[in-house]
């Protein structure tokens, strides 16, 4: 089970070499996403399932469709257009698929390969975490929240129109 | 701890991750790619927290995690706020566009 977790360290640390040496800021975001990816497979094959699936659906999910979205909101004009007809060309996605592919690899020997998965380690179950959460860490509960409202005031001051600011291009 | 991976590995890996966040972060200078190098640097000192609760079989690594799942949300919603704030106003995503003050 150990060549699971080394084969997935080797795509984190390949893809997140690709994030930083990349020019274009959406190749750079495909290759972020592998990165997290595999670095969920590591989270599950040490036997932390829940975080595994928080990092698919909060970091990979959520967490990269705003960046996506920040990108292309900036990417306005014909230059644009020009360059969404570049991404279908189908050459951009050629190495991020194989280091996919290989994380597919690893997902189906885990689900149909002949030993367990997580055999001889000790699985921390989100029955664990959440009574730990809402036991003794109940005040970090309470500090998140307090977090994210700032977040979402900050982010809603920040992303308001000034009329002091410099002319916006009619849209 | 027969078959597992040694912990010395998982600590490994946060620490090569974490070191290319952070030399992403000193040599980029497209604030986006910064903004992303910060959540790579995230994502490693949360591994590391998750492998040091799955060394000791403790749930409080990954609370740890989920603390900073929160945080990297709320991270990510003011930083690309601030960013498109940045491109309103100087039309750029040059980092060093900004590196005077106004006092």
């Amino acid at each position: 089970m150990n060549a699971v977790f080394y084969i997935a360290a080797a795509v984190a640390v390949v893809s997140t070499v690709m994030v930083v040496t990349r020019a274009n800021a959406v190749y750079a975001l495909m290759y972020l996403i592998v990165s997290l990816l595999s670095v969920a497979l590591i989270f599950f094959v040490l036997g932390a399932p829940f975080i595994a699936a928080l990092e698919v659906i909060i970091y990979a999910g959520a967490i990269m469709v705003l960046f996506v979205f920040t990108i292309m909101m900036l990417n306005l004009g014909p230059k644009a257009v020009h360059q969404e007809s570049q991404w279908l060309s189908g050459r951009m996605w050629i190495g991020p698929s194989i280091l996919v592919a290989v994380l597919i690899g690893e997902m189906l020997y885990v689900l149909w390969g002949g030993e367990h998965p997580v055999e001889g380690r000790h699985i921390v179950e989100p029955r664990e975490v959440s009574l730990a959460l809402f036991g003794p860490y109940i005040m970090i509960v309470e500090l998140s929240s307090m977090l994210l409202l700032g977040g979402l005031v900050a982010a809603y001051h920040l992303g308001r129109r000034v009329r002091g600011d410099v002319k916006e291009p009619k849209s | 701890m027969m078959a597992t991976v040694p912990t010395e590995y998982g600590m490994l890996l946060a620490a090569l991750l974490f070191g290319i966040g952070l030399v992403g972060l000193l040599v980029r200078r497209n604030v986006i790619f910064m903004l992303m190098c910060t959540e790579i640097m995230l994502n490693a000192a949360g591994l590391a927290f998750v492998v040091a609760g799955s060394r000791w079989h403790q749930p409080d690594g990954q609370i740890m995690f989920i603390i900073i799942v929160t945080m990297a949300g709320a991270e990510v919603a003011v930083g690309l706020a601030l960013i498109l704030r940045f491109y309103h106003l100087f039309k750029t995503l040059d980092a060093d566009a900004a590196d005077t003050m106004k006092g």
